[in-house]
């Protein structure tokens, strides 16, 4: 992975006189303090991130927390007052205007809260804005609008007004005008939280399916954890202008580094941010087709446990059989096919925890997590699904 | 003792009209060249609209409150122009309207650029204001004085008095226009690398119109209200003839006079309101 943007040490403050704060702010006195004896505000202090080519990264934080600032910094809507910000290593601070008007026309687009659409302009007008900026020939620009107005599903609303258009089908209109541009690097602020949920939802799978075939660089701003860990790949989280903990949304989980987060943490629902894999446990507590019936209740025994999987000898997920199965197989002197019970329940890795309640809730047995050859993974006992903690 | 003491005489009055005489002194070529392209607009503009055929008018008249509102606005504003025609007034308001529309094209080719600049910066707008101010409550009869020494009498200085005093509300409306745009607009806009040029053109003036309209629908209506004291300085037109009426007392000169005046103005606001409406963004 490559790096395509670096924040390094970004500080802005709002204010009549931003550089002379800096000294303040810098001795450490806090965010209400300097508002009180200067009456300038402190936006972002001190944000230092890394962004891969290709990766979503969600800055989440609640609002006054300083993450719009932040993003309009990487476009220079707002110039840091300290601090570099490097896309494709080339430090843009110091652009001047000319090169700033041609980074923002070539390789940035952003995509607003509240749409920020033009309502003196149809839907497709919109969407040809970024290339009616760059002096695209009409009927170029027109193609390249009509392809993406499509690819958004809005196929028959090129002509309609933007107040003819409910909030959802506008934020497409938002999305559509970026993407016409065909940016490397997407800057999205809060581009959902103004939609019902609903269509929230729809939204964000929407760019997750847009996203795993462009392969932006994605920049997204969110108040919502939920939202935060469905879709960043990696998670910044923000308090009072600063940067407290950057993380997969696993490691935000499983490693909240202040108080702040964890507490951010219980908001969530975490049976929507881990997987099968993550909860399962590659358990010894398993027997081979060939071995017969009393290694697999030894193996019962060894662990506790009133049932266990049957595996052949690649490990390949037989079936399961019960302690009373193999209690009475040893007596009659029966194999372990004889007694093989196949009404438990399969999952692959990446499914999450919450499309395993229903299974959880139906069945006796573990859950069996296999991979596409059928390969035992791991098991989940129905515990750890139900009550929802690792 | 509670008199005003006499020494704190501050002679402004005569520092305004000395910078005045030295505007004219030094600048006198200057101020008789506007002098001759406004006269030879507007000579042109009177002798067009009083060469147009009077049913012409009319029908024009009709037409546009027709389209633009229902039938029976046409009928009425046609109806109203006609009675002017009927007073042997049509010829006056032609020339009231000739002034009327060439002050109003003065006022926005300057209006309407130093409402743009206002908005660009805050401290030119924080000086205009008050200036602003002051142009609209000062007595409307203080402009004919600095008009008629740097144009002389005649049609030019009603032309410079009238848009002085009816200035204010396109530069007024064409700012907040423009401060009104949504930030999140214009930022998108910024963020698809536009030049200022560009978001002027294709964001803040577009999304301004109904503001600018509205403001251009006040100038046009306080032209016609300066136009009649514009008269004192020798402009011809429906003014005059109220002027004369007063000067003579003849009651019936004056009211028909008066009443051509209202009736211009109302077809004059009605078509430029329902002109400013169509650019509503719905």
């Amino acid at each position: 992975m490559t790096e395509k943007v670096k924040v390094e040490h970004v500080t802005k403050i709002f204010g009549p006189h931003p550089k002379t704060i800096l000294e303040k702010v810098k001795s450490g006195d806090s965010k209400n303090e300097i508002l009180a004896q200067t009456g300038h505000t402190i936006g972002v202090y001190d944000a230092s991130f890394e962004i891969h080519t290709g990766e979503t990264f969600v800055i989440m934080g609640l609002s006054g927390s300083g993450k719009s600032t932040l993003i309009r910094c990487l476009n220079l809507l707002n110039r840091p007052t300290d601090g570099n910000i490097y896309i494709d290593g080339e430090n843009i601070v110091n652009y001047t205007k000319k090169e700033l008007i041609a980074l923002r026309k070539n390789k940035l687009a952003m995509v607003f809260q509240h749409f920020g659409l033009l309502t003196h302009r149809n839907v497709l007008r919109n969407i040809e804005y970024g290339l009616e900026v760059r002096g695209i020939p009409k009927e170029e620009r027109t193609k390249t609008a009509q392809a993406v107005l499509s690819s958004v599903g809005l196929e028959g609303w090129e002509n309609k007004k933007i107040n003819e258009l409910s909030g959802g089908m506008q934020q497409r209109v938002g999305l559509a005008r970026a993407l016409a541009n065909d940016p490397d690097i997407l800057l999205m602020d809060e581009p959902f939280s103004a939609l019902d949920p609903l269509i929230r939802r729809e939204m964000q799978y929407e760019l997750l399916d847009i996203q795993a075939k462009l392969k932006k660089t994605i920049i997204f701003i969110t108040h919502d954890v939920n939202e935060a860990f469905k879709i960043g790949d990696r998670v910044a989280v923000m308090k009072d202008g600063k940067i407290e903990q950057i993380g997969t949304p696993k490691e935000l989980i499983n490693n909240p580094q202040t108080q702040y987060i964890e507490a951010f943490i219980k908001d969530i629902d975490r049976s929507k941010v881990l997987q099968a894999r993550n909860v399962m446990f590659k358990t010894s507590a398993l027997a081979y087709l060939k071995d017969g019936p009393r290694v697999a209740l030894k193996a019962m025994e060894a662990n506790s446990i009133s049932s266990v999987f049957i595996v052949d000898s690649e490990r390949k997920l037989e079936g399961i059989v019960t302690i009373d199965d193999t209690i009475r197989a040893i007596k009659e002197d029966w194999s372990l096919e004889d007694i093989l019970k196949n009404d438990f329940y399969t999952t692959a890795p990446d499914a999450y925890i919450h499309e395993l309640i229903p299974m959880a809730t139906d069945t006796k047995y573990p859950i069996a997590v296999t991979d596409d050859n059928g390969k035992l993974l791991g098991i989940i006992v129905r515990v750890s699904v139900l009550s929802g903690l690792v | 003792m509670f008199d005003f003491p006499e020494i704190w005489r501050l002679d402004l009055g005569v520092y305004v009209d000395i910078f005045i005489s030295w505007l004219k002194a030094n600048y006198g070529a200057f101020f008789d060249f506007t002098n001759h392209v406004i006269l030879w607009f507007m000579v042109y503009m009177e002798k067009f609209l009083q060469w147009l055929p009077w049913w012409s008018v009319v029908a024009v008249v009709f037409i546009l409150g027709w389209r633009l509102k229902n039938l029976l606005s046409g009928l009425v504003f046609a109806l109203l122009i006609f009675i002017v025609g009927t007073f042997g007034l049509w010829d006056m308001m032609m020339s009231t309207l000739a002034i009327v529309l060439t002050s109003v094209v003065i006022s926005l080719l300057i209006g309407i650029p130093i409402g743009i600049l206002m908005t660009y910066n805050s401290s030119f707008e924080a000086v205009c204001k008050p200036v602003l101010d002051g142009m609209q409550t000062m007595p409307s009869f203080v402009y004919l004085i600095p008009a008629v020494i740097l144009f002389a009498l005649g049609k030019v200085p009603a032309v410079f008095a009238t848009t002085i005093y009816a200035l204010p509300p396109v530069i007024r409306l064409t700012n907040l226009g423009i401060r009104q745009v949504p930030r999140e607009m214009v930022e998108a806009a910024e963020s698809f690398g536009s030049s200022r040029w560009q978001l002027l053109t294709k964001v803040q003036l577009p999304q301004a119109l109904p503001t600018i309209m509205a403001g251009i629908n006040q100038t046009t209506m306080m032209a016609l209200a300066m136009v009649v004291i514009a008269s004192m300085i020798g402009a011809k037109g429906l003014g005059m003839e109220v002027l004369i009426a007063i000067n003579r007392l003849d009651i019936a000169r004056g009211f028909e006079a008066g009443v051509s005046i209202v009736f211009l103005a109302i077809i004059i606001d009605r078509i430029s309101q329902y002109i400013a409406n169509r650019f509503e963004i719905s």
